[in-house]
């Protein structure tokens, strides 16, 4: 199978469990567990292939030019780490079918957790670090969705919003951290990345892309000092906890670093940084587990203690520590998964996790008893179990270590670690299961059903094969360890087996063993210490970091923003100025190399109109019908300016748009006051006419030093003005560049346009059903209404015109490519005539004959567009080219066919919808609003018989 | 001509941003629309000015004005029409449900900018 379709099933796998949720609780169970084995078969037929030394890999370019591809690979260690993903996510699911409630959303859950599967499988088999990054961010994201999955309690939103923040924020540091790495390796590509040790560590860039890097991987795996979160992240489901912390999501981390290993590591402050990080996490995680009585949090910091001690035996920087991390992280998963299913499976029995009230359930839960024992024993580190061997090659490694000078101080620290790791899984098996019998459960303690302890049970069988028979993960684990090391040692030959002979490491277990004992024996008088020790609480420090941020930005923002609109506008204006000239006088300004255009007597005349009718607005704008006339005039003279300065194009749209936006207008002082009160102060007025000069002087100024000196640069105009006829088949090159070279802004500025309309329709149909609607309808006029609103002379006058105005749109709309036209102005031009039946014979009358809906004729648009542009891919070329051709039907002429037409014709549609669905909507409230509806095209009718002169009023 | 268009664009950029810094909806509004104009004969003109030059091929002539603004401007003078369209719906839906079209919260007190007189609410305020 393809790594594309591994990576891509959980994905589109994703939709089917939502969807299917009301298929009932089983099909959804079904569909997600034959998703999630689909892709484990394709990952299986690749490993014979992968553990014969080859690399499966798959390549796709998406942006080469951004350094950004679709390539995969799959070598050892991408399969351990798929396989633990895919085939403990088939364990998972199982549990989980059997762990949600009837109240739990079971399609969502699936949803949410195949989500985060693919986004794992993407993290593992990526090549390109780019990609990786995206994966990582996806699995931060899904994770949220699944640790946040009870949204109705606290602790789970909480939780949620913490682990986004930590691991989201570790995120922004690794993608500087990997763009610094591929800026010096010269590639994102993590192949050739790998192969360039030398180069990476000699960079000066070397030291920030570590830190970085280090800061994403220890967020996201726990470390301290920001393991704070992982606990926290306890408040999702079980079966959630069990595969985020057991195999995925904080073994993302792990994975980068043993992924990077061959160029990052081996330096000394590689060394340093991960080897303490991890060796601090490690006691610190172990220590508060054992003092901890929920079996979850005791779980989930034993899970930050065991991540800090793969994180120090990765950051020894020798081969032998990464083997032992390897070996580490296949056992840890198994047994710590199996861990978290059985504490789920005992607060599904008993309704709580909280080992003060358990203990003796060993008789009643005998099933539980077995499977959770011989886990948590791996967990200690006992003999015959596979946690066991990979801790005594831990400890050998930490015996071997010498850091800050010190030979005894890891073993030492080591040492300790594993003493507290054995203390809190001795004190989870004797708290819970060991004990006399209680009479005082919250429930009837039970073994619970096949479902729910069959995957922990089959987790235990590599817990113990491993354990007795060591030499069968060896092969396994060497040809991985291989894969992480690469180029940058040997893996190391020393056998996989129970009995080393009396070793250091040997010794330094028994003390661990021993020592957790004694712990244990003594765990009630240590508790009560420890409960009287003062000691900072992370999820306090970290509250109180959020909240002084949000503190800060409120700070920031109500200085700003105090709900005055006018406030900001004016800010802004400003602000926009001081930075505009700061520029300006700070800035060279080029003398003149243009020569000023001639003043013609016409151009003269425009310019006065407008300025007059710019003055006069400002003057009597309280008056708001006399502000539209005065719309108008401007609107009309920048069409004529822009017809004068050779833009026919823009004249056309310009004038057309200018009819519609006053008819727009018009409709909405219908309803709205016809004046505007004096209410600003002098002071007020001063500051705003100040504001408004010094806006226009700086406009003008900026405008005129461009317009007087030639493009800096060579402008791209060149190249459309020469391929506009070669390239796109027409000679109106305004028009080829909308609907062919920028055919892809056009297609979207449709779209834009059709929400607009679309939004407003809804804001229309939500007033609508609103008190407003009321309101409307009792509203009374001010002045006397039109006896004879839609009057004969003008239903005649428009009926006439409408034949007329189609041909003319059609006509402008047919030439467009080679003549000033096309889709925009035809659009509009039959929008008026349409615009103009509504507005001789009233809404209800014109509505009645409209047949298709307005939405359906923006659908219709953009559709066509779009279909035009796909259609170029069957040609074989990219989205949007386009084609033409000249035919000839006799007794016509010649004739050009584009296919650039069909995508005009989809702007034409859409025009036309979007505009009158627009104004369509503004007079539907008049509708509403006591304008009676008639039947009759016209109030005063002659061949009507009975003569109605009342009008509508 | 450029000196003309040049002050033609300042005084509509004038003029957009004095009635944008208006109390009530309906002169943001025309304000927004000036300031649009400004912005679209600004855009156009960043081309260069040119007479009698349409981009129209023709035979011969190899003068032609810049079309990239023109059909950049041509998509934003649509746009901006659908931009005012939605803009003056929330206008009129606010003043509908609430009576009332001014456009600060009238909680807050903007600086130098407080009513000289109690706001007088409700449509037809002289």
């Amino acid at each position: 199978m393809s790594l594309f379709l591994i990576i891509a099933l959980p994905f589109l796998g994703a939709l089917l469990p939502g969807l299917m949720n009301q298929a009932g609780r089983q099909s959804c169970f079904i569909i997600t567990f034959l998703v999630t084995a689909s892709a484990a078969i394709g990952l299986a037929t690749h490993a014979p292939a992968v553990l014969a030394g080859e690399v499966v890999t798959a390549q796709l370019n998406w942006l080469p030019s951004l350094g950004l591809n679709v390539n995969l690979f799959l070598d050892p260690l991408g399969l351990m780490f798929a396989g633990l993903i895919l085939g403990i996510g088939l364990l998972i699911i199982t549990y989980a079918r059997f762990y949600l409630s009837r109240d739990d959303n079971m399609g969502e859950f699936y949803s949410y957790l195949l989500l985060f599967q693919g986004a794992m499988v993407g993290i593992v088999l990526s090549d390109n670090i780019l990609m990786l990054l995206i994966f990582w961010e996806l699995t931060s994201l899904s994770s949220f969705l699944l640790i946040g999955f009870w949204k109705h309690t606290a602790d789970g939103r909480q939780g949620a919003r913490m682990a986004l923040a930590v691991t989201g924020m570790g995120g922004l540091a690794l993608i500087g951290g990997m763009l610094l790495l591929g800026q010096i390796a010269g590639s994102y590509d993590l192949t050739v990345i790998l192969e360039n040790r030398d180069l990476v560590q000699a960079s000066p860039l070397y030291v920030p892309a570590l830190i970085l890097i280090l800061i994403g991987c220890f967020t996201k795996s726990a470390q301290f000092p920001f393991h704070f979160w992982l606990p926290h992240a306890m408040a999702a489901p079980t079966p959630v906890s069990a595969y985020l912390h057991s195999a995925t999501m904080v073994k993302a981390g792990l994975f980068l670093m043993a992924r990077l290993w061959p160029v990052l590591s081996g330096t000394d402050l590689w060394v340093i940084l991960v080897c303490s990080a991890g060796l601090i996490t490690m006691v610190l995680g172990a220590v508060i587990a054992l003092f901890k009585d929920d079996l979850k949090a005791l779980l989930a910091f034993s899970t930050v203690s065991h991540l800090g001690l793969i994180t120090f035996l990765l950051g020894t920087g020798t081969p032998f520590g990464a083997m032992a991390a390897v070996f580490h992280i296949l056992n840890h998963a198994s047994f710590k998964a199996a861990l978290f299913m059985s504490a789920g499976i005992i607060d599904h029995a008993l309704h709580t996790r909280d080992m003060k009230r358990l203990g003796g359930l060993r008789r009643l839960m005998p099933v539980t008893f077995a499977v959770a024992t011989i886990a948590a024993l791996s967990m200690a580190g006992i003999p015959l179990l596979n946690g066991f061997l990979s801790k005594e090659m831990m400890l050998e490694e930490a015996y071997n270590t010498t850091l800050f000078g010190s030979p005894y101080l890891v073993a030492g620290v080591a040492t300790l670690g594993a003493l507290f790791s054995a203390a809190y899984s001795f004190r989870f098996i004797s708290h819970t299961f060991l004990g006399p019998v209680r009479d005082d459960y919250p429930e009837k303690p039970h073994d619970p059903q096949f479902g729910l302890w069959l995957p922990p049970a089959l987790l235990i069988i590599p817990v113990v094969l491993i354990g007795v028979a060591p030499f069968l993960a060896e092969p396994f684990v060497k040809t991985v360890t291989q894969a992480v090391i690469g180029n940058a040692g040997e893996v190391p030959s020393a056998y996989f087996k129970i009995w080393h002979g009396l070793v250091p490491a040997l010794w330094m277990s028994v003390i661990a063993v021993v020592g957790g004992l004694l712990l244990l024996a003594a765990f009630a008088p240590l508790a009560r210490l420890w409960a009287a020790t003062p000691r900072p609480e992370a999820k306090d420090i970290f509250d109180r970091i959020i909240t002084a941020c949000v503190g800060f930005g409120h700070l920031f923002a109500n200085r700003l923003h105090n709900n005055s609109f006018t406030r900001y506008a004016s800010i802004f204006v400003a602000t926009v100025i001081v930075i505009g000239a700061h520029a300006w006088f700070t800035g060279v300004n080029a003398a003149p190399t243009r020569d000023m255009l001639p003043i013609t007597p016409v151009g003269f005349a425009g310019w006065l109109m407008l300025i007059l009718a710019t003055a006069f607005l400002v003057t009597v704008h309280r008056n708001r019908l006399a502000v539209l006339i005065l719309m108008g005039i401007i609107g009309l003279i920048v069409s004529v300016g822009f017809n004068y300065f050779s833009a026919p194009d823009l004249a056309l749209t310009q004038i057309s748009v200018e009819v519609v936006t006053i008819v727009l207008l018009l409709l909405a002082l219908n309803f709205m006051p016809n004046s505007t009160p004096v209410e600003s102060t002098k002071g007020a007025r001063a500051r705003d006419i100040v504001l408004a000069l010094a806006g226009g002087v700086a406009a003008t100024g900026l405008i005129y030093s461009m317009l007087m000196s030639d493009f800096p640069i060579a402008s791209i105009s060149e190249y459309h003005l020469a391929n506009s006829y070669k390239g796109g088949g027409g000679t109106n090159v305004v028009n080829v560049i909308l609907v062919d070279f920028r055919g892809f802004d056009t297609f979207g500025e449709i779209i834009v346009l059709g929400i607009a309309a679309l939004v407003i329709y809804a804001l229309t149909e939500s007033l609508l059903s609103g008190p407003v609607r009321a309101r409307l309808l009792n509203r009374g006029y001010e002045e006397a209404r039109a006896g004879n609103a839609h009057p004969l002379m003008m239903v005649v006058l428009t009926r006439v015109l409408m034949p007329l105005v189609l041909m003319v749109g059609v006509y402008i709309f047919l030439r467009g490519h080679n003549e000033p036209g096309g889709g925009f102005v035809a659009g509009l031009v039959v929008a008026i005539a349409v615009l103009m039946q509504y507005m001789a014979s009233g809404f209800t009358w014109a509505d009645r004959r409209q047949r298709y809906p307005y939405h359906g004729i923006i659908g219709a648009g953009v559709l066509c567009a779009g279909l035009t542009g796909i259609g170029a891919w069957f040609a074989g070329v990219p989205f949007l080219s386009s084609a033409f051709g000249y035919f000839r039907i006799p007794p016509m002429e010649e004739f050009e066919l584009a296919t650039a037409m069909g995508f005009d014709l989809g702007v034409f549609l859409a025009v036309v919808g979007a505009v009158m669905l627009s104004l369509e909507s503004f007079s539907r409230l008049g509708r509403r609003a006591g304008i009676e509806p008639s039947d009759y095209p016209m109030d005063i009718d002659p061949s009507r018989p009975e003569i109605s002169t009342g009008g509508e009023s | 001509m450029e000196l003309l268009v040049a002050t033609a664009i300042g005084a509509l950029t004038a003029a957009g941003i004095y009635m944008i810094l208006r109390l009530r909806t309906f002169p943001v509004i025309i304000g927004t629309s000036l300031l649009s104009y400004a912005v679209n004969v600004f855009l156009f003109a960043s081309g260069r000015l040119s007479v009698n030059a349409p981009p129209v091929l023709r035979d011969g002539l190899d003068v032609y004005a810049d079309p990239l603004p023109q059909a950049l401007v041509l998509t934003a003078i649509v746009i901006s029409f659908g931009m005012t369209a939605v803009a003056v719906m929330v206008a009129l839906g606010s003043y509908l449900s609430a009576d009332d079209d001014m456009v600060n919260d009238p909680e807050t007190h903007p600086s130098g900018a407080e009513p000289a007189e109690p706001a007088k609410r409700g449509r037809g305020a002289a």
